[in-house]
């Protein structure tokens, strides 16, 4: 791939998953300074801060990139701010890299960070009946999890598999986790175990849900050009963002929505929505799935995880739960997915998400990733899903 | 049933019907009913037609709410778990949720069970109960 389309990661940066009740500006800054402090460049460098925005920290949230950028000392950089639920960190990132091809930007930090309230996520108050995200709760009482407990059993119902399948997306993300300083949750876990924990959104157990967490995750982004001249070795690129929406209709049900598009008189789109969100990345990157060295999914469930294997294109339709049993998926296997842990070991803290997922790939690709070094690793492609139509993937190469 | 809607609009609580929409130009069907644009992008056409949907369908999937859900769902005290099903309608070929009638849990439900549309009471505040729709099996294909 030509320099024209590629920008390179100078530096990646985390603070720590948890449930610390403290404000998120405190989780981006510390990230952000960790990611300048891991790319060598001074903060007065960045001429550009894309925020990715919290949407239950008032304010301050809603224009994350200049909360960020006062809380590192305004210095004039350009600023801009993103909410795309839980593509809000790719999307930010995706701005990033249109400045810096464009050549309006030369070094970019790109931060997350969320401070999450105990419990179900809930949604923004008020008598809101024209919200669909409030009525779903009102109404129904649909949560995510709802949801997640919807196509867990609707893939149980059409490929046969079990609950014991499912346990074992978490078995394999815990121990990943277990070895990562920035997880939220660092102990293995056995099938029995999460079965054992109460049952939340039938046929899923509460360890098979990810939390909701506090934390911050941060990158410094430039041209290659400006890479190559600062002599930054080895060389870390990311090669293809996907943020891609839906095409009508979708007939998969989505949060927040009572109902799928309806398939009655318009034709179908070639590909689920999950699909085409990671074939615009293997088709922007011109790569193919047999390319790649570890996928970081969304694994807001672990049946989640399964349906993802499929939608990369790991496996064939049906055969997740296969991939899975072989080992393939594990550290050591062929091809790691979610070494990092996953959501299962961080839980979600949805503006740093998508960004936290390129950290990992990063360190991956560095074999800096002390624990859970995945050997020889060169390709990494990120993939996630949230609310109202978004969703992203990344493709990271060394 | 006495009450009146929780929610104008999503349904007609007399005959026990989601009310969804069609487009005028192209025949799409929406729930809940489409204003304004058509959401199909090669279709320019503004009007929709509101039309009372297919009351029987099929379980397209179903889960549970074993945990209480934060508000603004309205719970009963003490909370009771209850069934939430997602049910295909073929004629116009949407996937639609709701709960399960409060006697119907997860553990009765299957892929693929005929269900029919109830109107069924949500809660119940100061000024009465509040009705909103739910599914039930179709007791005759059980």
């Amino acid at each position: 791939m030509t320099d024209a389309k590629r920008i390179a990661v100078l530096g990646v940066g985390m603070h720590p998953w948890g449930k610390w009740g403290r404000n998120f500006v405190e989780y981006g800054v510390v990230a952000a300074r960790a990611a300048l402090a891991d790319a060598g460049v001074e903060w007065t460098q960045v001429d550009l801060v894309a925020g990715a925005d919290t949407i239950r920290n008032g304010y301050p949230g809603f224009i994350a990139g200049a909360t960020f950028a006062q809380a590192l000392g305004f210095t004039g950089a350009r600023v801009s701010s993103s909410y795309a639920a839980c593509a809000s960190g790719a999307q930010a990132i995706a701005n990033a890299r249109a400045q810096i091809l464009a050549g309006l930007s030369e070094v970019a930090l790109v931060v997350g960070a969320d401070t999450t309230p105990k419990g179900f996520f809930a949604p923004v108050g008020g008598n809101r009946t024209d919200d669909p995200d409030w009525l779903r709760f009102h109404l129904l009482g649909a949560t995510n999890p709802t949801y997640f407990g919807l196509y867990a059993r609707r893939r149980m119902e059409r490929f046969g598999s079990t609950s014991e399948d499912f346990a074992q997306v978490k078995v394999k993300n815990a121990r990943h986790g277990a070895a990562n300083p920035n997880a939220r949750y660092r102990k293995e876990v056995t099938i029995e175990e999460v079965l054992a924990s109460p049952m939340v959104a039938d046929p899923l157990h509460l360890q098979e849900i990810c939390a909701t967490s506090d934390g911050g995750a941060a990158l410094i982004l430039s041209s290659v050009a400006f890479a190559k001249a600062h002599g930054i070795q080895p060389l870390v690129t990311i090669d293809a963002v996907s943020t891609v929406t839906p095409v009508y209709p979708n007939t998969t049900i989505e949060m927040p929505n009572f109902a799928t598009d309806s398939s009655a008189t318009v034709a179908l789109p070639p590909r689920s929505f999950r699909e085409s969100i990671t074939a615009a990345v293997y088709e922007e990157a011109g790569i193919g799935p047999e390319d790649l060295s570890m996928a970081e999914v969304y694994d807001l469930s672990t049946a989640l995880e399964l349906d993802w294997y499929e939608d990369l294109g790991l496996c064939g339709e049906g055969e997740a739960e296969q991939l899975l049993r072989s080992g393939a998926t594990t550290i050591g296997g062929r091809i790691p997915v979610n070494p990092s842990g996953g959501l299962g070991s961080f839980g979600e803290a949805i503006p740093a998400q998508a960004i936290a997922q390129v950290v990992e790939a990063v360190l991956q690709l560095r074999e800096q990733a002390t624990g859970r070094q995945i050997a020889n690793a060169n390709v990494a492609i990120t993939a996630n899903q949230g609310l109202f139509g978004h969703g992203s993937s990344v493709l990271i190469r060394r | 049933m006495n009450g009146t809607a929780a929610v104008e609009g999503f349904f007609d609580p007399e005959a026990q019907a989601l009310l969804g929409s069609r487009c005028t130009g192209c025949g799409t069907y929406a729930f809940p009913a489409k204003q304004g644009l058509c959401p199909n992008p090669r279709c320019q056409s503004e009007t929709h037609d509101v039309v009372p949907l297919s009351r029987r369908g099929k379980v397209w999937s179903y889960t549970s709410a074993s945990y209480q859900p934060p508000p603004p769902y309205v719970p009963t005290d003490p909370f009771v778990p209850f069934a939430i099903v997602a049910v295909e309608l073929e004629a116009e070929g949407l996937v639609v949720l709701g709960q399960a009638i409060a006697s119907v849990g997860a553990e009765e439900l299957s892929v693929g069970m005929e269900m029919e549309v109830v109107t069924d009471v949500l809660f119940t505040d100061d000024d009465g109960p509040k009705l909103v729709w739910k599914f039930q099996p179709v007791e005759a294909t059980r």
